[in-house]
């Protein structure tokens, strides 16, 4: 796929929009819970509660529509669910995927584990994994919906692999499964499907084997459907400009967290894709004012024009106290408002496509 | 030809049973400030006595040859001893190798003086018989310096801090000096050397020093620094070992071990030149440039194979097991060793506890095997 032939981006400008300018706002995920559904998460681990599968899907539903509202309320142009249903993001997927199995918590740092998963046969899809949960979020907002999926890369190399030849072997079949699964989310109507790599970061010299895993992802997807790619926290000069080849719109980063020192990689050469530009930290509960975020949209213009830029924080948000994570999203929006206007107003001088 | 002793062992680092992490996760809690410090009391101290002895208990029902204290304390891993110590200062949380793991980046701020946090937990596992430090590389590699200034002072510092930690110890029939930066970032020009020598002065200390009683003669050279300079240091100390017959058999097997994959083979050369009893080798990330270096360098008296993945839960058999130390044998006709450990190649934390447990089962279970001499 050569740079956007076909634009996907204008079907997300909100009817109403007011500037002529639109810098597309949206965010990357995941987002707090809020704390009564961890209860319920509990309650309905219990066995001694009366707190049965029904009520736990009542509350996922709850909180979903809750947090769902709460991205529209911040005056995003594409929203998420914040990720309510899932508990971690190789986890949930690994539950929903036949040849994994769970042998028990394994330690990141501290006494933060997480029930790292064993592929022990050959992936298989068995049942959708988003369909659901696309459809409930599209049911509740009027704003579009985008739908962030974990990448095969991240799947294969955050697993134990006991079957396959390889990671690279394991993340072609899983690449495979995500392409059935983006199948199912455009004919359920979903045009805007994100693949999260963070593995990426620890072997950046595997962005071949992300690569090969998007095109498999992509194969058969209309042109119509836009298709993003979220790395963070690596050393980017070890992926570009290879990623530049990879068959999507749009390169979601983490560039806030460092102070922009990395945004000089992607202007030599010329970045030819959408840039989603992170443009709040997500790992300080200091909350960036209006007006650093205006400067920080301000970068992105040094690597691509304002038609070609999403304004989105660095990483998911579901880290931060929830009170902050909203206030992040709503300065956000604000400044990329106040920033087309002055777009449109001819103040800040860019170099148009 | 003297007949090869073969001996299960593992080099630590074990994940913490599964109701030791819930407890200790709501005691501590989870962030960077809440990880051990050194000082910790009460209920916390208790929880960790109770996995200590849980760990300890099950190696010796698998049936190794040598017991680890287990490293449950070890949050931030092998920079552990650094992390602890009072002259230390630990800041952000940096990943650990080429892992999904991170580590407090310890910054040394003062002067690394004798800390004892390693001699005091395997003083509190009596059926221990190996114990665990970092390798002076590594802890250095690990770790930022403020205070000395210079990368050959640093180095140096982080070898005498640690020879002085190792004497410490109590008495134990092996210690393992875990060395993954010489593969992950080995040292180049000049510091591959300097490397060698502070594992010679770890090394030094430990065949002077550790598990060594009042009264005993090899203790008068443990404190004396120069006997451990570059160069004369493995000659002196070579000589000391064998023709003391009382030293001779209480000082412990000091195995060097390397993992993720090879050593380059400037740095495995100047390896070669420290007095250390064996090198470990990790068989199941690289064989062949392992194979490589052992051929073409050759290798100490005994020697250390990684034949068990520690990063996957793939658990191997017994049989397979000792097919691994078979094919190095084969391959390496020219040697006899002393002593073979069939180890595990990396830190055993990152697998869930139950998947840990069958993998030390299999592991001692290859001195059933029948393994060709």
């Amino acid at each position: 796929m050569t740079a956007n032939l076909v634009d996907t981006r204008e079907q997300f400008r909100p009817p109403e929009h007011p500037t002529e300018h639109f810098l597309l706002t949206t965010v990357v995920g995941s987002y707090p819970k809020p704390k009564w559904l961890n209860r319920a998460r509990e309650l309905a681990d219990d066995p001694a509660h009366d707190f049965s599968d029904d009520h736990l899907r009542e509350a996922l539903d709850d909180a979903a529509r809750l947090i769902t509202d709460e991205h529209e309320r911040a005056g995003l142009d594409v929203v998420v669910d914040g990720e309510m249903r899932r508990n971690e993001m190789v986890e949930y997927f690994a539950h929903r995927i036949d040849g994994y199995e769970f042998n028990g918590p394994v330690k990141v740092w501290g006494h933060n584990y997480f029930d790292k998963p064993s592929v022990v046969d050959a992936v298989r899809y068995d049942e959708p994994w988003l369909v659901d949960e696309f459809e409930f979020t599209t049911g509740v907002t009027t704003r579009p919906v985008k739908v962030p999926i974990t990448g095969p890369y991240t799947l294969a190399s955050w697993s134990f692999n006991e079957h396959y030849e390889s990671v690279e072997a394991l993340a072609y079949d899983l690449a495979d499964l995500v392409n059935e699964e983006v199948d199912r989310l455009v004919d359920a109507g979903c045009r805007y499907v994100q693949i999260d790599e963070p593995a990426l970061a620890t072997t950046p010299d595997d962005h071949a084997i992300v690569g090969e895993c998007l095109e498999h992802i992509a194969d058969g997807v209309p042109e119509n459907v836009r298709l993003g790619l979220h790395v963070c926290y690596g050393d980017y000069s070890r992926i570009y400009p290879e990623i530049l080849d990879m068959p999507v719109h749009e390169f979601d980063l983490e560039l806030a967290n460092g102070d922009y020192e990395q945004l000089d990689v992607f202007t030599d050469p010329e970045f030819t894709k959408d840039l989603a530009l992170g443009v709040v930290d997500v790992h300080t509960s200091n909350v960036e004012s209006v007006a650093e975020v205006k400067e920080n949209i301000r970068r992105g213009f040094e690597v691509v024009p304002p038609e070609r830029l999403t304004v989105s924080p660095d990483c998911g948000l579901k880290l931060l106290p929830r009170q902050v994570a909203f206030q992040k999203m709503a300065n956000m929006v604000q400044a990329a408002r106040e920033v087309e206007a002055e777009l449109d107003a001819g103040e800040i001088p860019v170099e148009t496509a | 030809m003297t007949e090869t002793e073969v001996l299960a062992t593992t080099p630590g680092l074990f994940p913490l049973p599964d109701w030791a992490k819930e407890e200790l996760s709501d005691l501590k809690g989870h962030q960077k400030d809440d990880l051990i410090a050194g000082d910790e009391t009460g209920a916390v101290v208790d929880a960790y006595e109770r996995a200590r002895r849980e760990v300890v208990e099950r190696q010796e029902a698998a049936g190794l040859a040598r017991i680890v204290e287990g490293q449950l304390r070890w949050d931030d891993m092998i920079a552990h001893p650094l992390c602890v110590h009072d002259s230390v200062e630990t800041r952000g949380i940096v990943r650990y190798y080429d892992n999904n793991n991170f580590y407090r980046e310890p910054v040394v701020r003062g002067e690394l003086t004798f800390d004892g946090d390693v001699a005091a937990e395997l003083d509190a596992a009596p059926g221990a018989t190996q114990a665990v430090l970092p390798g002076p590389y590594s802890l250095f590699d690990l770790a930022t310096d403020e205070y000395y200034g210079d990368d050959a002072e640093f180095l140096a510092a982080v070898a005498d801090f640690l020879a002085g930690e190792v004497e410490a110890l109590p008495d134990v029939e092996t210690l393992f000096l875990l060395e993954p930066s010489l593969v992950e970032n080995p040292p180049g020009d000049g510091l591959d050397a300097r490397a060698s020598e502070a594992i010679d002065r770890v090394a030094a200390a430990a065949r002077n020093g550790c598990g060594a009683t009042a009264g005993d003669g090899s203790q008068a050279t443990a404190g004396d620094g120069s006997q451990a300079t570059a160069g004369d240091g493995s000659q002196a100390t070579a000589g000391d070992g064998p023709g003391d017959g009382a030293g001779d058999s209480e000082r412990p097997d000091v195995v060097v071990h390397t993992y993720w994959g090879a050593i380059p083979e400037k740095p495995y050369a100047h390896l070669m030149d420290a007095d250390v009893d064996a090198i470990g080798f990790d068989f199941v990330a690289d064989h062949e440039r392992n194979l490589y270096n052992i051929q073409e360098y050759g290798t100490k008296s005994s020697i250390a194979l990684g034949v068990v993945d520690g990063q996957n839960t793939l658990v191997e058999t017994p049989a397979e097991i000792a097919e691994r130390v078979d094919w190095v044998r084969e391959n390496v006709p020219a040697q006899s060793f002393e002593r073979i450990y069939a180890t595990v190649n990396t830190e055993l934390y990152y697998l869930p506890y139950s998947k840990f447990e069958a993998k030390l089962d299999a592991l001692a279970g290859v001195a059933t095997q029948e393994v060709d001499a």
